[in-house]
């Protein structure tokens, strides 16, 4: 029977990995140093990662590549501002950083007037526009689709009743209270629906964690103990 | 020169994207500006860099309570950027640090959460009021609806994952596209009052 | 009445300790309870399956480790259509992790199509990875008009001019669709928005089956952020979702295909049925606490 085999480096990873992954669970018991060591470890490591990649995905290719390649000497422009940037660690020259600020928010309000406006609120709005009666053509002619009519109306009384309630400018009382009450019920499903998925997806975290502990740590060590998989002799 | 630049720039950035969305004749004044942006927005992250560098170095220096664990942050940010500088980011002991460091500690800090929303059920998802059983039972029907044990045995004819279905499709979108739509109009007016000088939070204190 | 009181402050880590098993004994002892695909997924696997051959598409790997469990199923079981498909696939990145996901999930279907017998996609001919980007939505307006320009080189420093793949690929309007997986923002929600804005090419209508000239819009969302792309699918701009790990197991089981979304389904089912139960009982403790109090009072 062949052995698998299993690099030495993979497998003092998966170890590795393992201590890390208990360390942070311990933190179930209560706070303790491995947690506050493992979490330390986790900022470092990921602003190592981003300095990594920014420097090789993003400064290399998009400054380098067009200014010393290219000659395009315009983009000092960009480095000049975002040095600016770095001026907000000062407390004296602070306000430079501000040329730099400035720069980001407003391609940033730009962009969001134009896109929330055109896909969030106008396409929106006028997906809610739809026909209160919905009709089918079947054998008899054209015959009313009572399901999709019912659930159309569903979906625009929600849609404008939810929206009443966040009408604050009068005061919610009458007519204008009761639509702002089923509004809330509308919302009330949404959270509650939004609350369910939460669920879910914190619970399919788990499950990733869990199949890495079982399968992948301790179902391999054993493998590795009872001579199943033989551990590569090379780094 | 400290306020009046700063808003012009913001003006005329925010502006070169609106009015290209219009006129094309804008188009290469906007491709210049969001190339210079990819840029800008790594000096950001720079800024954050630094200061999480120097706070921890200052912790470290006055020995602040738990300045032991500034160590391992230094040198985790310390390591993980010189492995990418000589080995590159490809392979190596960069990618060996994100697979076997980086990645299960990440992904293990998040599943906690998975324990404390189970304790946050029991605890506080009380059916106090008319909407606060609203809201659980559509969670409730959500929770069971969305995995196939809603679907096996006896559940399957209470008929909970095509209620889901409905309940996502219908009342959630609308509970949904009511936010959403109101958001959109708070991004908007926010937008239009930055471009305008009126608010100016993001310029600090003088 | 001790009981009432006990139950009502229950210590968390007894609660801890039973979701874990809750997770834990449906992965050892498997149930294998039977997987039905939801509409959102039908939807997306269908648009997916309108793409012509040989058609060039792009995969945005917009998440970190954190949800890999959600949204790494996705990722494999997507490259392994499109592989499947013969569609040439571009992956980059809104998220720094992005790179990283892309080339986890290119060992795993690499090693499937071994498996399966299969040729296996050659770099810069059938795929590229492009790397990530900073500027979230400036980047999807900037690859409107030029990806070049956005993308000088790819994640291994190599001029894309050098990658056959991109000599077909100049702008959005050579792509026959998006895909973004997305565990917050920038992902679907600037993906949608933005391409819109920056004039790429609409998507087909429900039900119109040559997609020539079109763009398909799909996600692929943590569960957190799904319920809140439904109105996007009710309007047209998205074509098709995958919410969380059900949807990944939806996909997986379309595609005949099962790993670890469809693994995980049954610890999935036995956690949430032990939530609901939880809430049951708390409910039924906390009224019968009221009801007490009610009693005490009077």
């Amino acid at each position: 029977m062949e052995i698998a085999n299993i690099p030495f480096w993979d497998f003092f990873g998966v170890w590795v990995a393992a201590l890390l992954t208990l360390f942070i669970f311990s933190f179930l018991y209560k706070d303790n140093p491995f947690y506050k060591f493992a979490e330390h470890l986790f900022v470092g490591i990921s602003a190592g990662y981003f300095v990594g990649y920014y420097y090789y995905n993003v400064l290399l290719p998009n400054f380098w590549e067009p200014f010393y390649y290219q000659g395009r000497y315009e983009y000092l422009i960009a480095v000049i501002l975002g040095i600016t940037i770095l001026f907000r660690l000062s407390r004296k020259q602070a306000w430079v950083s501000r040329f730099g600020f400035a720069f980001v928010i407003g391609c940033g309000a730009g962009i969001n007037f134009i896109a929330y406006l055109q896909s969030n609120a106008l396409a929106q709005i006028y997906g809610t526009i739809t026909p209160l009666v919905s009709l089918v053509s079947g054998e008899g002619g054209i015959l009313v689709d009572w399901k999709n009519t019912v659930f159309n109306l569903v979906a625009i009384i929600g849609v404008c009743s939810a929206l009443t309630y966040f009408y604050f400018s009068k005061p919610h009382k009458g007519f204008l209270g009761g639509v702002a009450r089923l509004g809330i019920w509308f919302l009330m499903i949404s959270f509650g629906a939004s609350f369910g998925y939460t669920v879910m997806a914190r619970i399919s975290l788990l499950i990733g964690r869990m199949h890495f502990l079982i399968f992948d740590w301790i179902e391999t060590t054993i493998n590795v103990i009872n001579g199943n998989i033989a551990i590569g002799s090379t780094f | 020169m400290k306020k009046q630049f700063p808003l012009a720039i913001v003006f005329i950035a925010g502006m070169i994207f609106i009015v290209q969305f219009f006129s094309p004749a804008f188009t290469p004044i906007q491709e210049r500006f969001t190339h210079w942006y990819i840029v800008v927005a790594v000096f950001a992250f720079v800024l954050g860099l630094a200061n999480l560098t120097r706070l921890n170095l200052q912790k470290i220096h006055r020995q602040q309570e738990g300045w032991i664990y500034s160590i391992p942050l230094l040198i985790g940010l310390a390591g993980m950027a010189l492995c990418s500088f000589i080995f590159g980011i490809e392979e190596g002991p960069f990618v060996w640090l994100f697979n076997n460091m980086m990645l299960p500690m990440s992904a293990t800090m998040f599943s906690l959460l998975a324990f404390f929303v189970a304790s946050a059920s029991y605890r506080a998802f009380r059916a106090r009021h008319k909407e606060a059983v609203m809201l659980l039972v559509a969670a409730v029907i959500v929770m069971l609806g969305q995995v196939p044990i809603g679907s096996a045995g006896f559940m399957e004819h209470l008929r909970l994952s095509d209620i889901t279905q409905w309940i996502m499709a219908y009342p959630n979108m609308a509970g949904q596209r009511a936010i959403m739509i109101g958001a959109a109009l708070g991004v908007v007016a926010i937008s239009l009052r930055i471009l305008l000088g009126i608010e100016r939070a993001y310029l600090g204190e003088d | 009445m001790g009981l009432v009181k006990t139950m009502s402050s229950l210590d968390r880590r007894i609660i801890f300790l039973v979701v874990a098993l809750a997770v834990i004994i449906p992965l050892l002892l498997p149930i294998g309870l039977p997987i039905k695909p939801t509409a959102p997924v039908k939807a997306f696997y269908d648009s997916t399956e309108l793409i012509p051959e040989g058609s060039y598409v792009l995969i945005s790997f917009d998440y970190d480790p954190a949800t890999m469990p959600e949204l790494q199923p996705m990722a494999i079981s997507l490259l392994y259509h499109c592989f499947s498909k013969k569609l040439k696939v571009v992956m980059m990145a809104l998220w720094p992790q992005g790179p990283q996901m892309a080339d986890l999930a290119m060992e795993v279907v690499n090693q499937q199509l071994q498996a399966e017998g299969k040729p296996l996609p050659e770099y810069g001919k059938d795929y590229v990875n492009l790397g990530y980007k900073s500027g979230g939505g400036l980047v999807i307006i900037g690859l409107a008009t030029n990806f070049g320009a956005i993308f000088p080189l790819d994640t291994n420093g190599i001029r894309i001019s050098e990658l056959p793949l991109m000599d077909k690929v100049k702008s959005a309007h050579d792509l026959q669709a998006v895909f973004s997986l997305s565990a917050g923002d920038p992902g679907i929600p600037a993906w949608v928005m933005v391409s819109r804005m920056a004039g790429y090419p609409t998507p087909p209508q429900p039900g119109e089956t040559d997609i020539t000239g079109k763009m398909l819009i799909l996600g692929g969302a943590t569960a957190v952020s799904a319920p809140q792309f439904y109105p996007y699918l009710n309007t047209n701009q998205m074509q098709g979702l995958l919410g969380g790990m059900r949807g990944a197991a939806d996909y997986e089981t379309l595609l005949a295909l099962p790993g670890t979304a469809s693994e995980g389904m049954d610890p999935q089912s036995i956690a949430h049925l032990v939530i609901v139960i939880f809430i049951i009982m708390a409910n039924i403790f906390f009224f019968l606490e009221k009801r007490q109090e009610e009693r005490k009072a009077t």
